[in-house]
C-alpha cells in the first residue's frame, strides 16, 4: 500500500469544477432562471421607457438637470436589481446544501476547503452578474438608439465596480450568515442583516447620484472593497469542514456561553491580586499591536481635527484665551466642576461613551467604536488649530484646559480602542479550532478584564483630575498676561 | 500494514467529549463493523476517519497517509457513504457520478466506465438517466453507495449502507460489500443491523459513549461475553451414562430424556472425543450441534453491563 500523495489539484480547477455543478444546477430551476431572464430583458426595456418619458417630461419643464441624473441613477437600479438573486442563491448553495444533507458528501471528496468556499462563491455570483452586465448592455443600447445618450467611461465604470462590489458583499456576506445556520429559513432570517446595509447604501448612492458627485462613489468602492475583503476572510475562516458539521448552533447555550465567558475574564487567578497579575501581564501584551494602531488613529484625529478647523474656522472671538482664566474657576464650579457631583457625572459620562463605542465596535468589525473615540481627540485639535489660527496660544490652551486630565484620559481611550478593536476583530478571523461564538465570548472576556481592570480605574482617575485639578491650572494658566 | 489505523483518537465539541481514546486496527480484506447506540460517537468517528473532522486529540493513518499531515490524500483513499445519501435531485446519476469522479481526480472516462459498472452491478442501469429526484430511497441509497465506490477506494467508510433498502436491495448490496473484502479493501461499517453484522463483520466494535467497551472478532467476543460455545447433543436413545462420557474439559448444563448440552473451551478436540465414546458404548447419536447465541444477546450484555457498571455506587 504506497503512501505517496498524488498532486495537489489546482485551486481554480476544483473550485470551477463545484462552480460549474452548481450553476448548471441553478439553470434547471426555474425560480431562479424567470427572474433573471426578467430582469435582464424585461427590465433594462422597461428603464429605457422611463428614462426617456422622464427626459421628455422635465425638458418640457426646463428641468433638464433632472433628466442628466436621473439617466445614471436608472442605470444602477438596471445593475442592481438582478444581482439581488445572489443573496437567494449563496444563502441556498451555502446553507440551503448543509439544510438537503448533500454537504458531506461534497466534504468527503479531496477538494479543499478553499475550493469548495471559491468555487460557491463563484456559482453564486456569475448568473446574476452576468444578468447584471446584460441589463446594463441592453438599456444603454436602448438608451443610445432612443435619446442617443452613452455614459461618461468612468461612470460606466464605477457603475459596473459598484454592481460588482454589491454582489460579491453580499455573497460573502450570505456565506457568513450561512455558517451559523443549518437551515435557508434561519438564514434568509439573518439575511436581513445583509438586506438592510444594502438598502442603505443604495439609497446613499441614490442620492450621491442625483447630487452629482460621482467622485464620492469612489470612497463608497473603497470601502466596498474592504468590507469584501473582511467578510471574505471571516467566511474563509468559517467555511471549513469542522465548523460546518462538528457544531451544533442552533441551539443558544447560555450556560455554556457563561462558562466560556468566566473561564476567559477569570483565567487561573484564585485572588484579585493574581486576577489583576494575569491582566497585565497575559492580556495587556495581546494588545500590543492593537494600541499601536489606535495611537496612530488618534494622532491621526487629532490631525483631522487641525485640519477640519482650516476649512471650517471659528471667528478669532470666539476663541480667544485673553482674560478668560478671570473667574474660570468659579464659573465651572456652577456648572458642577469641583464637587462630587461633578464627578459622578463626568465619570458616567466617560463610561457611557466607553460602553457606547464598544457597542458600536462590536457591530462594526470595531470601526464606529474607534470613530467614536477619535471624536473627542479631533475637537482638541480642531480647537487647538482654531485657537493658533485666532493668533492665541495652542499650546497654553492644551496645557490649561486638556493636559491635566488627558495625561490618564488619551491612555484610556488608547486601552478601550485597542480592546474594542480586538473585539470587533474577533469575529473575522476567530482561532482555529473555536466557534464564532466561542472566539466573540473569549475577546469579551479579554474585553471585560481591560475595561475592567485598567480602563475604569484610569477614567476614575482622569475624571478625579478633570473634575478637581483641571479647573484650577486653567484658571492659573489662563488668568491673564 | 493497517489500512486503518487509529491511536487514542478523541473528539470534543465545546466541552463535551463525542470520542475518546478509541484504537482501531483494520488491515487490508477485513471488515469492522461499529455497532453502538445512537448518539455513541459512530459518526464522529467516520468523520474522524474520512479525515472531515480533526481529531482533538490522537491519531489516524488510513492508507499510509497520516490525516493530521496528508488530509486531501486521506480524503482522496476513503470512499465515504454518509448516513443520508445527500444527493444533488435535479441531477441524472451518470452526471452526478461524472461530478464526483472527477472530484475524486478520477478521468472522465474512467469515471464513465466505472460509473456504468456500477450501476449495472446495483441494478440501476436502466434508471440512470432519470432524475435523482425521482429515484426510491432505496435507489438513493444505493447510488450513494457507488458514489463512494466510484473511485475504488482502498478504505471504505460505510454509515447505515442498507438501512433504507429493501430486503433484496439489502441482500445486494451486503453481497457486494463482502465482495470487497476479497478486493484487499478495509471496510468500516456502521450499523444497527445485528444479523448484519454478524455477517460481514471480521471485527466487531461495540461504542458506547463515545468509548470502545468491547473489541474483537464476533465469535471471540461471544466467547467473551457469553462463555464458551454451549454444544448440544442428541442420541436416538436414552442419555444412560452419556454424561459421565463427557472429555474433562466439557461441563455439562442442561440435559432431558434424549439430549444433554454442556459448555467446551476447545470443541473442535471435545466433540471428537465424546463421538468416540458413544460409538464405542453403541450410543446412536442423531445430532451434535451448536447452540446458536445471537450477537443481540452478546450486545445487550455488553452495553448493559457498561450501564450497570456506571450506575454502581463508586
Amino acid at each position: 500500500m504506497s503512501a505517496i500523495p498524488a498532486p495537489a489539484r489546482p485551486l481554480l480547477s476544483g473550485a470551477m469544477l463545484v462552480a460549474g455543478r452548481e450553476i448548471r444546477d441553478q439553470l434547471r430551476d426555474w425560480r431562479i432562471l424567470a427572474p433573471i431572464a426578467l430582469l435582464t430583458l424585461f427590465f433594462p426595456v422597461l428603464m429605457n421607457f422611463t428614462a426617456r418619458e422622464a427626459v421628455g417630461f422635465v425638458n418640457r419643464y426646463g428641468a433638464p438637470l433632472i433628466g442628466e441624473r436621473l439617466i445614471p441613477f436608472l442605470l444602477m437600479v438596471v445593475g442592481f436589481f438582478p444581482i439581488s438573486i445572489s443573496l437567494v442563491i449563496a444563502l441556498e448553495s451555502f446553507a440551503g446544501e448543509r439544510e438537503r444533507l448533500s454537504l458531506e458528501p461534497l466534504l468527503a471528496t479531496p477538494l479543499t476547503d478553499a475550493q469548495l468556499y471559491l468555487g460557491k462563491m463563484i456559482a453564486s455570483l456569475m448568473p446574476p452578474l452576468t444578468a447584471s452586465y446584460l441589463g446594463i448592455g441592453v438599456y444603454l443600447i436602448g438608451l443610445a438608439v432612443q435619446i442617443g445618450w452613452t455614459p461618461p467611461p468612468a461612470l460606466l465604470l464605477q457603475v459596473l465596480l459598484l454592481t460588482t462590489g454589491q454582489a460579491v458583499v453580499m455573497v460573502s456576506g450570505a456565506v457568513v450568515i450561512s455558517s451559523q445556520t443549518t437551515s435557508v429559513r434561519a438564514a434568509n432570517l439573518l439575511a436581513s442583516f445583509i438586506i438592510i446595509p444594502i438598502s442603505q447604501l443604495i439609497i446613499g448612492e441614490s442620492m450621491i447620484m442625483f447630487w452629482g458627485r460621482y467622485s464620492i462613489l469612489w470612497w463608497i468602492l473603497l470601502a466596498l472593497l474592504i468590507m469584501a475583503i473582511v467578510l471574505g476572510r471571516m467566511g474563509m475562516q468559517m467555511f471549513n469542514r469542522e465548523e460546518l458539521l462538528g457544531r451544533e448552533i442552533d441551539i443558544l447555550n447560555l450556560r455554556l456561553g457563561w462558562r466560556v465567558f468566566w473561564e476567559a475574564f477569570r483565567g487561573e487567578a484564585n485572588s484579585l491580586t493574581s486576577w489583576y497579575r494575569s491582566v497585565l501581564s497575559e492580556t495587556l501584551p495581546r494588545l500590543r499591536g492593537a494600541l499601536l494602531l489606535m495611537a496612530g488613529l488618534l494622532a491621526a484625529g487629532y490631525a483631522i481635527g487641525v485640519h477640519l478647523a482650516s476649512i471650517y474656522t471659528l471667528p478669532a472671538d470666539l476663541v480667544r484665551l485673553e482674560g478668560i482664566g478671570e473667574g474660570l474657576a468659579e464659573q465651572m464650579a456652577r456648572f458642577g466642576m469641583l464637587s462630587g457631583r461633578g464627578l459622578a457625572w463626568v465619570v458616567i459620562n466617560n463610561v457611557r461613551a466607553m460602553a457606547l463605542a464598544s457597542l458600536l465596535g462590536g457591530f462594526t468589525f470595531g470601526v464606529l467604536g474607534v470613530v467614536l473615540l477619535m471624536t473627542p481627540i479631533g475637537l482638541v485639535g480642531y480647537f487647538a488649530a482654531n485657537v493658533a489660527l485666532a493668533g492665541g496660544d495652542a499650546p497654553r490652551f492644551l496645557l490649561a484646559l486638556v493636559a491635566p486630565h488627558a495625561l490618564l484620559e488619551v491612555p484610556a481611550a488608547l486601552l478601550a480602542g485597542a480592546a474594542i478593536m480586538r473585539l470587533g476583530l474577533a469575529v473575522i478571523s476567530p482561532p482555529e479550532g473555536r466557534s464564532l461564538g466561542h472566539a466573540w465570548l473569549t475577546a469579551l472576556a479579554r474585553w471585560a478584564r481591560i475595561m475592567a481592570g485598567i480602563v475604569l480605574p484610569i477614567l476614575i482617575a482622569a475624571a478625579t483630575l478633570e473634575v478637581f485639578v483641571t479647573p484650577l491650572v486653567a484658571a492659573r494658566l489662563l488668568a491673564g498676561p | 500494514m493497517d489500512a486503518i489505523f487509529t491511536e487514542a483518537l478523541t473528539k470534543e465539541f465545546d466541552g463535551f467529549t463525542a470520542v475518546e481514546d478509541v484504537n482501531l486496527h483494520v488491515a487490508a480484506g477485513q471488515i469492522l463493523v461499529l455497532l453502538g447506540p445512537n448518539g455513541a460517537g459512530k459518526t464522529t468517528t467516520i468523520r474522524m476517519l474520512a479525515s472531515i473532522l480533526r481529531p482533538t486529540r490522537g491519531r489516524v493513518v488510513i492508507a499510509g497517509f497520516d490525516a493530521s499531515v496528508d488530509p486531501v490524500a486521506v480524503r482522496r483513499s476513503v470512499g465515504l457513504l454518509t448516513e443520508h445519501h445527500g444527493l444533488y435531485t435535479r441531477m441524472r446519476a451518470r452526471e452526478y457520478l461524472r461530478f464526483f469522479g472527477r472530484a475524486y481526480g478520477v478521468a472522465r472516462p474512467e469515471a464513465d466506465r466505472r460509473a456504468d459498472e456500477l450501476l449495472e452491478r446495483y441494478d440501476l442501469g436502466e434508471s440512470a438517466g432519470r432524475r435523482l429526484g425521482e429515484y426510491s430511497k432505496g435507489m438513493r441509497q444505493k447510488l450513494a453507495l457507488v458514489r463512494a465506490l466510484l473511485h475504488d477506494p482502498q478504505v471504505l467508510l460505510l454509515d447505515e449502507p442498507t438501512s433504507a433498502m429493501d430486503p433484496a436491495s439489502a441482500r445486494t448490496v451486503r453481497q457486494g460489500i463482502a465482495s470487497l473484502r476479497s478486493a484487499e479493501r478495509a471496510i468500516v461499517v456502521c450499523t444497527h443491523n445485528l444479523t448484519e453484522a454478524e455477517l460481514l463483520a471480521d471485527q466487531l466494535a461495540i461504542i458506547r459513549r463515545g468509548r470502545i467497551i468491547a473489541l474483537g472478532g464476533p465469535h471471540e467476543l461471544k466467547r467473551a461475553m457469553l462463555g464458551d460455545p454451549i454444544m448440544e447433543l442428541r442420541l436416538s436413545g436414552s442419555l444412560d451414562g452419556a454424561v459421565r462420557l463427557l472429555p474433562p474439559g466439557a461441563r455439562p448444563i442442561e440435559s432431558g430424556d434424549t439430549w444433554l448440552r454442556y459448555r467446551t473451551a476447545h470443541p473442535e478436540v471435545d466433540n471428537p472425543l465424546l463421538l468416540q465414546a458413544l460409538a464405542e458404548k453403541g450410543m446412536a447419536v442423531v445430532t451434535l450441534s451448536e447452540v446458536g447465541r445471537s450477537l443481540e444477546d452478546m450486545y445487550l450484555q455488553v452495553v448493559g453491563a457498561a450501564d450497570e457498571a456506571e450506575a454502581a455506587p463508586t
